[in-house]
C-alpha cells in the first residue's frame, strides 16, 4: 500500500484540506513521495546527453558571429580534411534537400543553416559530425566563412522606421519588418469609457528579453535506419507527439517510421516546446552518415540561439473614477518577435492569451492590441513559464493598478479588493470575450495579507521611511488562464490541442497509465498515478505511468501552458472513469446483480445494503480477463482510451505579497519575506504544488532583480552565459511562505485547475511593485525590470532608463 | 597521457586526452552520468563533485589534475552495490522535503550538502544557503532543499563515514 508520507506540516501551511489530504487515505490525492525520485537521488536519470548508442557521432553547430550579414562563402575543405570529421552541412547541401528552411510554428519561415544571410547572432550557418565532441568543436574553427556585414535592427520601437534593414527579404512582399497586428475587445467603447473617466493614468511598461534557461539545454540524438526507414528521435522535448506529426510533414519520412523519445527531461520551461535548427541538423547528419548522431547546445548556444521570452513593450493606460473603481484598461503593444516569427502559440492568437490583461477586475470595457516585429535577434517569444503571454497581461495589469493606487493616493491591497469580480459573478465573461471558470478572490488576498502582517509592515515603513531607510511592499492578485484548449478554438499547426489518455488494469489488478504530456520535473509519474488511484482505488505504487515514448503512448499536444493537469488529467480522470463503469457492469455479472445495485467505495464494489456482497478492483480485473460470464457489449479486460477536449481554460488565481529591502548606499534590492496563497482548485499532491510555485516565485524574483538577455547597438548578446544572465541563487531569495484557498474548476472532471505557471505569472509584478514602493519618497512611479543595483540607482537619482 | 584515480573507491586508470575535462572523464570515459554538465563557465555547480571530500565543479577542473586523487559522484553516495544499497540521509532528505524536481541539479546539490554536513554536522539555514551558493536549481526555488539538507542533519543515524564509503 502507498503511505501518505508522515511529516509535520512545513511552518507556513495553513490546516490542510481533510477532503484531500486526510492522512487515514492511502490511496489517491494528497501528499506521496514521487515515484521518480529514488532514481535521480542515485544519479540513474536517463537525460539525453546520457544516453549513447553504438556507433554515435556528435554534431557541433557553427554559429553566425554577426548579428545581420550576407553570407559571401563558405569553405569546409580545411574541416573536411580532419581525420575525425564525417561530415560537414551547409545551408546549400540542406537546400538540395528541401531543408534549408523550416516551418515555424507562426506560420513563418526559419533557416535550418542559413543560405542567404544571417540575421541574428548565434544563427545556425554550418553543422560538423565527428567522432567525439571535442573534434567536433575543433573541427568548427576549421570553417571559413566570409561575411558582408549589414545594418542592424535591434532596438523594436525603430524596426518600422522606413529607413530600417529589411530582415526578412527572403519573404515574398516584405518591405519592412512588420510581422502582424493583432486586437481584442472593443475599440469604441473603451475609448468613450476613457474619455469620460475621472482619473486616467498612462505608463510604459517593458517586460524584457528573458530565457527558460533550463539546467539542462536541449539536444538530439537522431537515429536513422536506412533499411526501413525509421528513424528514432531522442529529444529534449516537452510535446514529443507534435514534434514527430511535424518532422514527418516538413521532412518528409512518413509518421509511423518515426519515433520521438524524450528521456528524464531536465527542466524545460518552455525552452523545449520548439523544434530547433540542431536536431534537423542531427537528423541529416544521421541519414548521411549512416550513424546515430548527437547534439547537445552548449550554454552559450542555449542562451544565444534558442527560445527567447517575452520581450514585450507595452503602453498601459487605465481609466477610473476618482473614489477607485476601476473602470477600463487599454493597451497597445510592440511584440519583438526576433529574426524569425517562431512562437509556439495557438494558431488564432498571435500574441498568446494576453488579452487576459484585464485581469482580475470586473471592468466595462478594455481594448489591446499587439503590432508584431521583426529584429535582429534571436527568434522564439512563447516561453519561460509564461502560460502564452498571461505573463505579460498580468505584469502590464498588476503594475498599471499600483500606478493608480500611487495617483489616488489609495493603498494597493485595498484598491484591489475594491474592484475584483465578486464570487457571485462566475462563471465570468471578460471584455476580452473570456470566461472565467470560477473565482472567490477575496478571501485569498485577504489571507495573504493576514499571512504576512499587512498593517503590521505597513507602520514598519512609514516609521523607517521616517528613519530614511527604503523598505517596500508589493502586492499582486493575478488570474491566469491555462489548459489549452477546446479545439474548435485552439490549434498548433492545425493539430487540436487536446490529449489522449489510456488506463489499463492488468489481471492482478495493478494498472498502466499512457499520457501524452511530458514531465521537466513536474512529477507526472506520481501525480497521473494519484488520479487513476483516486479514481479506481489503486494504491499510487501499483500504477505505473507511460510517457515520453510516441511508440507507446496516445497521441496529444504535450506538456507547456500548464496544461497537462487541466488537459491530460481530465483525460486520465475520465478514462480510470470508463473502467470503473466496465468494472461495474463486470462485478455485477459476478454478483450475478445488475449493476445499478452497486454502490461504489474507492476501490470496490458491493450491493447496495449489504456492504459483505462486494468485490474489489483486483478481483474484476482478474474476472475480467478470466472466465467470468461477461455482460452483453463488455469485452474482456478493463481498458480505456479517452481523448479530452476541455469545454473551456482553466483560470488558476491568487494573491502574493513581497516585501524588500533596498540599499539606498549602492541600490541593491533584498527580498526580505514573500508569501504566495494560490488557488489551482483541487490539489493532487499538496507537495508537488508547493514545489510549482517555489519554483515559480525564484523565476520572478529572477527576472525582476537579474534576468535580461540585452543586446548591444551591434547586436551583441550581452546574455549569453551565466556570468551574464544571472540566474538566482539560494543567496537571493528568502524562504518562501504559502497559503491556499481551493475553488474548484467547475467544468473539469476533477476540479483541477492547474499550477505549474502561476508564480512564476505572478511574482513578478509583485516584486517591482516592492521595488517601486520603496523608492516611492524619490518620487518613483515606475521602474522596469530587472532592476538591479544599477537601475535602481539611477532611478534614485530621477534617472530611470528602460532597457534595451 | 595515463591517469589514476580513485573513484567511488573503486582504483580506475585510463589513458587520456591531456585537455579531457574530468567532467566527461566521468561521463563518458568512465560512463558516470549522474554527475551533470549545465554551463560553460563554472556557474551552475551541476558538475559538482567530492575531490578529496571537497565539492569541486569537475566541468573546472581536468581529469589530470585529479590523478592520484579520491573522486565521488552521487553514484557513490548510497552506501552498498551500485542502484541499491542504502540511502545517504542527504538522499533520503531530497525525497521526504521534496528537494528535486528534475533532478538535474540534484547530485551536485547532494554532494555539496554531504561535505558541508561532514564538516558541520549541525548547520543553519544560512550556512546551508551559502554551502550552495555556487549552484543554480532552476526548479525547486531552494527552500525545499534547505529542507532536505535540514531533514538530513537531523537524521544523521544511517550516515555513513567517508572512510566506509571508500573502504
Ligand atoms: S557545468 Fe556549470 S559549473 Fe560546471
Ligand atoms: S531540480 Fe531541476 S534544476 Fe534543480
Amino acid at each position: 500500500m502507498t503511505t501518505v508520507q508522515e511529516r509535520s506540516p512545513m511552518p507556513q501551511e495553513r490546516e490542510p484540506n481533510p477532503a484531500l489530504t486526510d492522512p487515514s487515505r492511502p490511496i489517491g490525492f494528497g501528499r506521496v513521495q514521487r515515484k521518480e525520485d529514488p532514481r535521480f537521488v542515485r544519479g540513474k536519470g536517463r537525460y539525453l546527453d546520457d544516453v549513447v548508442l553504438p556507433g554515435m557521432l556528435h554534431g557541433a553547430v557553427l554559429r553566425s558571429p554577426m548579428a545581420h550579414a550576407r553570407l559571401v562563402s563558405i569553405d569546409t575543405t580545411e574541416a573536411l580534411a580532419h581525420p575525425k570529421v564525417h561530415a560537414v552541412i551547409t545551408g546549400k547541401d540542406l537546400e538540395g534537400l528541401n531543408l534549408a528552411w523550416a516551418p515555424t510554428l507562426s506560420a513563418d519561415v526559419q533557416a535550418v543553416l542559413a543560405t542567404d544571410k544571417v540575421r541574428f547572432q548565434g544563427q545556425e550557418v554550418a553543422f560538423v559530425v565527428a567522432e567525439d565532441r571535442y573534434s567536433a568543436r575543433d573541427a568548427l574553427e576549421l570553417i571559413d566563412v566570409e561575411y558582408e556585414e549589414l545594418p542592424v535592427v535591434i532596438d523594436a520601437r525603430r524596426a518600422l522606421d522606413p529607413g530600417a534593414a529589411v530582415i526578412r527579404d527572403d519573404k515574398e512582399g516584405q518591405t519592412d519588418n512588420h510581422i502582424f497586428d493583432w486586437e481584442a475587445g472593443d475599440k469604441a467603447e473603451t475609448d468613450a469609457v476613457f474619455a469620460r473617466a475621472d482619473v486616467v493614468v498612462r505608463q510604459e511598461v517593458v517586460y524584457p528579453r528573458v530565457h527558460p534557461a533550463p539546467m539542462e539545454t536541449c539536444g538530439a540524438i537522431a537515429d536513422y535506419d536506412p533499411i526501413d526507414g525509421k528513424l528514432t528521435l531522442y529529444e529534449t522535448t516537452q510535446a514529443p507527439h507534435a514534434h514527430r506529426t511535424l518532422y514527418a510533414m516538413v521532412a518528409g519520412i512518413p509518421e509511423h517510421k518515426i519515433r520521438v523519445i524524450a528521456g528524464d527531461i531536465g527542466g524545460g520551461f518552455g525552452n523545449k516546446v520548439g523544434i530547433y535548427p540542431g536536431y534537423v541538423c542531427a537528423i541529416v547528419g544521421s541519414i548521411v552518415t549512416g550513424k546515430p548522431v548527437k547534439w547537445v547546445e552548449d550554454r552559450s548556444e542555449n542562451l544565444m540561439s534558442t527560445s527567447f521570452a517575452r520581450d514585450y513593450i507595452m503602453k498601459g493606460e487605465v481609466a477610473a473614477t476618482r473614489d477607485g473603481k476601476i473602470l477600463a484598461v487599454r493597451t497597445h503593444v510592440l511584440a519583438d518577435h526576433g529574426a524569425f516569427n517562431a512562437t509556439a502559440q495557438p494558431t488564432k492568437y498571435p500574441a498568446g492569451f494576453f488579452s487576459i490583461f484585464t485581469g482580475s477586475y470586473d471592468l466595462e470595457a478594455a481594448h489591446c492590441s499587439v503590432t508584431g516585429v521583426y529584429t535582429n535577434k534571436a527568434p522564439g517569444g512563447v516561453a519561460y513559464a509564461c502560460s502564452f503571454r498571461v505573463t505579460e497581461a498580468v505584469y502590464l495589469v498588476e503594475r498599471m493598478v499600483d500606478v493608480l493606487a500611487q495617483e489616488l493616493e489609495m493603498d494597493p491591497a485595498e484598491l484591489r479588493l475594491a474592484n475584483f469580480i465578486r464570487p457571485e459573478q462566475f462563471p465570468y465573461k471578460n471584455k476580452t470575450g473570456w470566461e472565467y471558470d470560477s473565482g472567490d478572490y477575496e478571501p485569498a488576498l485577504r489571507m495573504c495579507m493576514e499571512q504576512i502582517g499587512y498593517a503590521d509592515l505597513r507602520r514598519e515603513q512609514a516609521e523607517k521611511r521616517a528613519r530614511g531607510e527604503l523598505m517596500g511592499i508589493g502586492v499582486s492578485f493575478f488570474t491566469e488562464t491555462v489548459g489549452a484548449g477546446p479545439r474548435k478554438h485552439m490549434d498548433i499547426v492545425g493539430l487540436g490541442m487536446n490529449d489522449g489518455a489510456e488506463v489499463r488494469v492488468h489481471p492482478t489488478g495493478k494498472a498502466v497509465v499512457r499520457i501524452s504530456v511530458q514531465t521537466q520535473g513536474q512529477g507526472h509519474e506520481t501525480t497521473f498515478a494519484q488520479i487513476v488511484g483516486e479514481e479506481l482505488g489503486i494504491p499510487t505504487e501499483d500504477i505505473e505511468v507511460v510517457h515520453g515514448d510516441t511508440d507507446q503512448t496516445p497521441f496529444g499536444l504535450g506538456t507547456y501552458g500548464s496544461r497537462s493537469t487541466p488537459v491530460s488529467g481530465g483525460a486520465v480522470a475520465l478514462a480510470a472513469r470508463k473502467v470503473r463503469e466496465k468494472a461495474k457492469a463486470i462485478a455485477a455479472a459476478m454478483l450475478e446483480t445488475r449493476p445499478e445495485d452497486l454502490e461504489w467505495e474507492k476501490g470496490r464494489f458491493y450491493v447496495k445494503g449489504d456492504p459483505s456482497a462486494a468485490k474489489t478492483i483486483s478481483e474484476i480485473a482478474l474476472g475480467a480477463h478470466g472466465t467470468v460470464e461477461l455482460p452483453e457489449g463488455v469485452d474482456g479486460n478493463l481498458d480505456a482510451e479517452v481523448t479530452y477536449d476541455p469545454p473551456n481554460l482553466t483560470f488558476p488565481f491568487g494573491a502574493y505579497i513581497c516585501v524588500v529591502d533596498v540599499d539606498p548606499g549602492t541600490g541593491k534590492v533584498k527580498v526580505r519575506r514573500f508569501v504566495a496563497v494560490d488557488d489551482c482548485g483541487t490539489r493532487i499532491n499538496p507537495m508537488i504544488v508547493e514545489g510549482q510555485i517555489h519554483g515559480g516565485l525564484a523565476d520572478g524574483v529572477g527576472m525582476a532583480l537579474m534576468e535580461f538577455i540585452g543586446f548591444d547597438e551591434q547586436g551583441n548578446c550581452l546574455g549569453g552565459s551565466f556570468m551574464d544572465y544571472l540566474i538566482p541563487t539560494a543567496m537571493e531569495v528568502p524562504d518562501w511562505e504559502t497559503g491556499y484557498t481551493v475553488t474548484p474548476s467547475p467544468h473539469h472532471p476533477i476540479g483541477a485547475k492547474g499550477i505549474g505557471e502561476s508564480a512564476t505569472v505572478g511574482s513578478p509584478p509583485a516584486v517591482v511593485n516592492a521595488v517601486v514602493d520603496a523608492l516611492a519618497p524619490f518620487g518613483v512611479t515606475h521602474l522596469d525590470m530587472p532592476c538591479t543595483p544599477a537601475r535602481v540607482w539611477a532611478a534614485m537619482q530621477g534617472r530611470p532608463t528602460p532597457p534595451i | 597521457m595515463q591517469v589514476t584515480m580513485t573513484v567511488n573507491g573503486t582504483e580506475v586508470t585510463r589513458d587520456v586526452e591531456p585537455r579531457l575535462l574530468l567532467v566527461h572523464f566521468l561521463r563518458e570515459t568512465l560512463g558516470l552520468t549522474g554527475t551533470h554538465w549545465g554551463c560553460d563557465t563554472s556557474n551552475c555547480g551541476t558538475c559538482v563533485v567530492l575531490v578529496d571530500g571537497e565539492p569541486v565543479k569537475s566541468c573546472t577542473a581536468l581529469a589530470a589534475m585529479t590523478d592520484g586523487h579520491e573522486v565521488r559522484t552521487v553514484e557513490g553516495l548510497a552506501q552498498g552495490a551500485a542502484g541499491g544499497g542504502t540511502l545517504d540521509p542527504v538522499q533520503q532528505g531530497f525525497m521526504e522535503e521534496h528537494g528535486l524536481q528534475c533532478g538535474f541539479c540534484t547530485p551536485g546539490m547532494m554532494l555539496t550538502a554531504r561535505a558541508l554536513l561532514d564538516r558541520e554536522p549541525d548547520p543553519d539555514e544560512a550556512t546551508i544557503r551559502e554551502a550552495i551558493s555556487g549552484q543554480i536549481c532552476r526548479c525547486t526555488g531552494y527552500a525545499t532543499i534547505v529542507r532536505s539538507i535540514q531533514w538530513a542533519a537531523a537524521h544523521p543515524a544511517a550516515a555513513p563515514t567517508e572512510q566506509e564509503v571508500v573502504a
